[in-house]
């Protein structure tokens, strides 16, 4: 609750911040300080939290899982701050807003970590939405990203309408908007439920982007500018499955309910892992291909949501943690190389050892590598499928593309390593140094320990 | 007259507004129609309300509450999907969403 209500606050400040300094610097560190300050309020929270939850109104509910997840999402979005933040400069002049444009898509996703109110959904998949939409457009000027931002518009609000029918078929056979009294698998099943059901699976899916609602995300996420796209494919993405994963778990569960939405989400978890996988290994740009390896770990991700037990719920945290700081770690190398082409990458070990070494971390926690954050994420989330019991293709399917994906990032690798070039990078601050290992710290520490998260939880 | 007129009636609305989004190219008109789906919700939500109302529930106000919410979400939707709409012009002249395809190559 501390959080939400100081990154909400946070937005509307930094709003007028931009009328009043003009210093882009001091923007910067004063958006830094804020998630910061949202940062800590969140964490005093989780250690003084009292008897496992508590509900708000029936409206949100604060409890420990949630405040967690969204402790990690803001320790995300400040490594994000910290490695990003001066490129902000580069997109636009508003920068204030699009930090403050940054801090509602934050309290989005602190709705949506604790809702417990169909209402209230709706509203948090609204928030983290719209404000993506003016961030994917931000160049103005570049026809690449008004596209983003024209067909992400168009496609996301389609989404949201999909959406909300389905809230609506689902109250017309409940009679109620909480998710804690909705408890659709103890009676016999309404077909406007299952409907309903449908519809929110879809709107849903489309949401965190997974086959056969993915045809939106390369397009979108190769066009924004690259700093937004960092942050797209990375919080909000885990965003949207924290909402997914608390609907489904909270309110669909149980005998006669999940039997019926189980095999359609398995088959589009299995569709978005071969489909992200395969396609990824085609691409040409490093920036494209990350796009489509953001779809296969969301296959991953939505394995968390099939499996339906506690294995699945911690493993959906360690997994938001190890991919949001891979990827973001990931996109701030990117960003300092000028050609975004595997070609671009080529020698970059010899110029900048530092660089590279950070970058092939990185890649090997995204690919699941022992040792990194990546393999004990993928690890959970696949024996908490293994202990669901009825869907042992989709771990060995699971577990193929994961081999499948070491080849195009280790494509990245080679080129640095084992190829000669000379390729263009930027300039780099000894601060983005000091950033850059402690985003290499943050993956090893988790992969050889995860309790250090987990023990929260 | 019973429930199932306002069903039939807001899904028909709601196909008719996917229809229009999956096979018309301006994008005004794709919106117009995003628009037309979320009233049919709008309605259906009415209709729900008054059905368990009906039938004895005392919150069942909260669906018109509902209502209200995807109405000024609706509103704020329309303020940047306008300005997008703009946007897309002013560098193109065009609002087919057709035409950014073409420029790009």
């Amino acid at each position: 609750m501390n959080s939400l209500i100081s990154t909400a606050l946070s937005g509307v400040v930094l709003m007028f911040v931009g009328l009043f300094v003009s210093n882009r610097q001091r923007i910067k560190y004063f958006a830094i300080a804020l998630v910061l300050v949202a940062f800590v309020a969140n964490l005093l929270e989780l250690s003084t939290l009292q008897g496992g939850s508590q509900t708000l109104f029936g409206m949100l509910e604060v409890s420990k899982f949630g405040l967690l997840f969204n402790a990690v999402m803001l320790g995300a979005t400040l490594l994000y701050f910290l490695l990003c933040g001066s490129e902000f400069e580069k997109v636009g002049e508003h920068v204030a807003d699009y930090f403050a444009l940054i801090f509602f898509i934050l309290s989005g996703i602190m709705l949506a970590s604790g809702f417990s109110s169909l209402l209230m959904l709706f509203l948090a998949i609204e928030i983290i939405s719209i404000p993506q939409y003016i961030l994917a457009g931000a160049d103005k000027k570049n026809l690449k990203s008004n596209e983003a931002s024209l067909k992400y518009f168009l496609m996301g609000s389609f989404s949201t309408g999909i959406l909300l029918m389905g809230i609506a078929l689902i109250y017309g056979a409940s009679g109620t908007f909480n998710i804690n009294e909705l408890a659709l698998g103890t009676g016999e099943l309404h077909p406007l439920t299952i409907g309903g059901i449908m519809l929110l699976i879809f709107a849903l899916a489309f949401k965190v982007s997974a086959v056969p609602f993915h045809f939106w995300t390369p397009d979108v996420y190769d066009g924004s500018p690259t700093v937004f796209t960092a942050f797209m494919a990375t919080v909000v993405k885990a965003g949207g499955f924290i909402a997914f994963l608390r609907l489904f778990h909270v309110s669909f569960t149980g005998g006669a309910i999940s039997q019926h939405w189980l095999l359609v989400l398995a088959i589009i978890a299995a569709a978005t892992l071969v489909l992200g996988n395969l396609t990824a290994v085609f691409q040409q740009s490093v920036k494209r291909m990350l796009a489509y390896s953001s779809i296969a770990q969301a296959g991953f991700m939505l394995l968390a949501v099939i499996a339906l037990n506690e294995t699945a719920t911690q493993g959906i945290i360690l997994y938001a943690a190890a991919y949001s700081v891979a990827t973001i770690g990931m996109f701030g190398v990117l960003m300092k190389v000028k050609d975004y082409t595997f070609e671009g990458f080529n020698g970059l070990a010899r110029k900048q050892p530092l660089l590279a070494l950070a970058a092939t971390i990185f890649l090997f926690s995204l690919a699941g590598i022992p040792l990194t954050a990546g393999f004990f994420a993928k690890y959970f989330v696949l024996s908490a499928v293994v202990q669901q019991g009825n869907l042992l293709w989709l771990v060995i399917l699971a577990v193929i593309c994961a081999a499948i994906s070491v080849y195009y990032y280790f494509r990245v690798i080679m080129a640095m390593y084992f190829k000669a070039g000379e390729p263009e990078v930027g300039v780099i601050t000894p601060a983005f140094r000091t950033v850059l290992i402690i985003a290499i710290i943050i993956v090893i520490v988790l992969g050889v320990y995860p309790g250090v998260l987990l023990q929260w939880a | 007259m019973p429930v199932q007129y306002y069903i039939f009636l807001s899904i028909a609305l709601f196909c008719i507004g996917i229809m229009g989004v999956l096979m018309r190219r301006n994008a005004i008109i794709i919106f117009m129609c995003i628009e037309l789906m979320l009233n049919a919700v709008n309605l259906l939500l009415v209709a729900f309300s008054k059905m368990w109302a009906d039938a004895g529930r005392i919150d069942a106000a909260a669906a018109q509450i509902f209502v209200f919410f995807i109405m000024v979400v609706a509103a704020a939707e329309v303020a940047v999907g306008l300005a997008i709409i703009v946007m897309v012009y002013r560098n193109t002249h065009s609002v087919d969403i057709n035409i950014l395809n073409r420029l790009k190559n």
